[in-house]
């Protein structure tokens, strides 16, 4: 039986709210907290956190640690580590869950070696064993083509879950729950790195991971040239253009279009792919979409095993037909 | 200013394999090393030896040593660092080191493995396994070290006695600046590895690398001691029933995908 008591989440703002994701994890450890009949706490951070405390009384927690303090008032990993290592030492959770977020990402493993235990890492399900307190996890390993169920062997259990995975419970402004201060030392000497400037890249129209629409193209494409067809398509679409790693490796489109497991992690809507066969290491950055749709000449390609609609034979002529019939019915 | 820099790169399955060839041992709860597909350097550690030879190329007395811990090597394979122009190559090897799982386990090695070297000024990681996905093992050797961490680079340089690194930030880049020792860890984004030269080839045939077991570590138990426990490993069932759109020709199916996927009311 795990030591500790209670869900602890290590909670996220922005703009003086809690993150989409934060949200999404207290739904998330409200499931678990009620499976053990323990109790479900947040730990806030920030120069003030008396909104996002609120938010989180009212989306679920039962308790809220409000860690206040100048020095928190961005995001500086070190000073968050540290007020995360705190609150996790001085309350004794049996289970910790982080979002991984950009943040999370980098807070996760290194607030677990810290505590000295394992993370279930990139977590898409989260569940607890009633009888013995353990926390299952099931993350996608080997780019998506394997599952793997994982547990935490010391305490406290912490698990890094994507977010988009879990919905947020509806604000209940009658939900009760404690706020409590929770001072922590902290000292800008943690400080080991130092921003020194912030270059911001404007992509031109939609970006590749906000699309709710993107159409990708392969190394079947042949060259360059074809990606202005997609771009076509994807404009009348509302979408965006991203690539297969054959076609970035191959030099016809940036490596910022490059989608997959060593590229971007995309989860549209609707995830066109020209003339893309669906190797695992590409599907690993689009296995997310809601519906995937294969246009590839060889009906043997692995993208017909998971796309939802698919059209056998030569793109050129699919894509050029369906680019036409989707401009008649958009103006339409 | 001379400076060491140390590399902590991963063998791993190719991930550009066929689909067809990935199997899993359901029984020994592992993915089945194919037996026809060599392995390969894990991609983002090969831009993590390309930026560290980019930092030697820049400047005078910097030696770049490629740690990496397993059960067994291809040692053909893991000589492309030394072809690409790494000084050195540390292979921790030990029937217990394979475990992929325990990302703890495998930074504990690590961690020792670069104490007993004498520590380095700088580490330069990929920012992640393309087998396991866990993106832990380097942070997890910084915070061990207590060296300082910036995560995701596109570009790195020593200046002085600070490393400066341009990280990836959603819309963008910032430009984070570290106290040395430090580790970082680096994206695709850095650019292309370059290609072994025939001359590089040559100097890394007659190289030997160095290989520590688990007793050359002098870990105690406890420090090895597993974090996690996998209960379970397989593939997934996909639920997507394809349906094929089918026409009088390849025009005629393109304009009915169109048609279909309004019909859904995806556009």
């Amino acid at each position: 039986m795990p030591e500790g008591n209670g869900v602890l989440i290590i909670g996220e703002t922005q703009d003086d709210e809690l993150s989409l994701a934060t949200q999404e994890i207290l739904a998330a450890g409200r499931k678990i907290a009620d499976d053990l009949g323990q109790e479900l706490a947040i730990a806030v951070f920030g120069n003030a956190v008396d909104a996002p405390a609120q938010q989180a009384v009212s989306q679920g927690a039962d308790r809220v640690y409000s860690v206040t303090s100048p020095l928190l008032a961005e995001f500086r990993v070190e000073l968050y580590l540290a007020a995360a290592d705190t609150v996790c030492k001085e309350t004794g959770p049996a289970i910790v869950l982080v979002a991984r977020t950009n943040q999370g990402r980098e807070v996760a493993p290194r607030l677990a070696f810290r505590l000295g235990v394992g993370l279930a890492q990139d977590c898409l399900e989260v569940s607890v064993d009633a009888a013995t307190g353990t926390l299952l996890a099931n993350r996608p390993v080997y780019g998506g083509n394997a599952v793997a169920v994982v547990s935490c062997n010391q305490s406290p259990q912490v698990a890094a879950v994507r977010p988009k995975v879990y919905v947020p419970l509806d604000p209940d402004p009658a939900r009760q729950g404690e706020i409590v201060s929770f001072p922590v030392d902290l000292d800008e000497s943690m400080v080991r790195s130092r921003v020194i400037e912030v270059v911001k890249e404007e992509a031109e129209g939609v970006k590749l991971e906000d699309a709710s629409i993107v159409v990708s193209g392969g190394r079947g494409l042949g060259g360059p040239e074809p990606f202005a067809q997609l771009e076509e398509l994807a404009k009348l679409l509302g979408g965006a253009v991203g690539a297969s790693r054959a076609a970035v490796d191959s030099g016809w489109v940036p490596a910022s279009y490059q989608v997959g497991l060593t590229g971007k992690t995309i989860t549209p809507e609707l995830y066109i792919t020209i003339a893309i066969s669906g190797a695992s290491q590409h599907m690993a950055g689009c296995s997310g979409s809601k519906a995937i749709v294969a246009i590839n000449k060889d009906a043997e390609a692995n993208i017909f095993r998971e796309a939802r609609y698919g059209v056998v034979g030569d793109w050129e002529k699919v894509l050029a037909a369906m680019t036409e019939t989707v401009r008649e019915l958009v103006q339409e | 200013m001379p400076a060491k820099i140390a590399v902590l790169a991963k063998q791993v399955i190719d991930p550009e394999m066929p689909m067809a060839a990935f199997q899993i041992d359901a029984n020994a709860k592992r993915v089945v090393t194919p037996p026809n597909i060599p392995p390969v350097v894990n991609g983002f550690d090969e831009n993590a030896v390309e930026a560290a030879l980019q930092i030697k190329d820049s400047q005078q007395d910097v030696t770049v040593t490629v740690i990496s811990s397993g059960s067994e090597f291809a040692l053909d394979v893991m000589k492309k660092p030394l072809s690409m122009g790494a000084d050195d190559l540390v292979l921790l090897q030990d029937d217990s080191f394979g475990n992929s799982v325990d990302s703890f386990q495998t930074a504990q090695l690590l961690a020792a493995a670069i104490r007993k070297l004498g520590g380095f000024d700088l580490i330069i990681c990929g920012r992640q396994a393309s087998d396991w996905d866990n993106a832990q093992v380097p942070l997890g050797v910084a915070e061990l070290l207590g060296v300082s961490c910036v995560a995701l680079g596109k570009k790195v340089e020593l200046k002085d006695d600070k490393v400066v690194v341009e990280r990836l930030i959603p819309d963008g880049y910032e430009v984070v600046e570290a106290s040395l020792p430090a580790l970082v860890t680096v994206s695709n984004e850095l650019g292309q590895p370059r290609y072994p030269t025939l001359r590089g080839i040559m100097a890394a045939t007659r190289k030997r690398p160095t290989i520590w077991s688990a007793s050359d570590l002098e870990m105690d138990g406890g420090e090895l001691e597993p974090r996690l426990t996998l209960h379970d490993l397989f593939v997934p069932v996909s639920n997507a029933e394809c349906e094929i759109i089918e026409g009088d020709d390849e025009q005629d199916a393109g304009r009915k995908l169109a048609l279909r996927l309004r019909e859904e009311k995806f556009f």
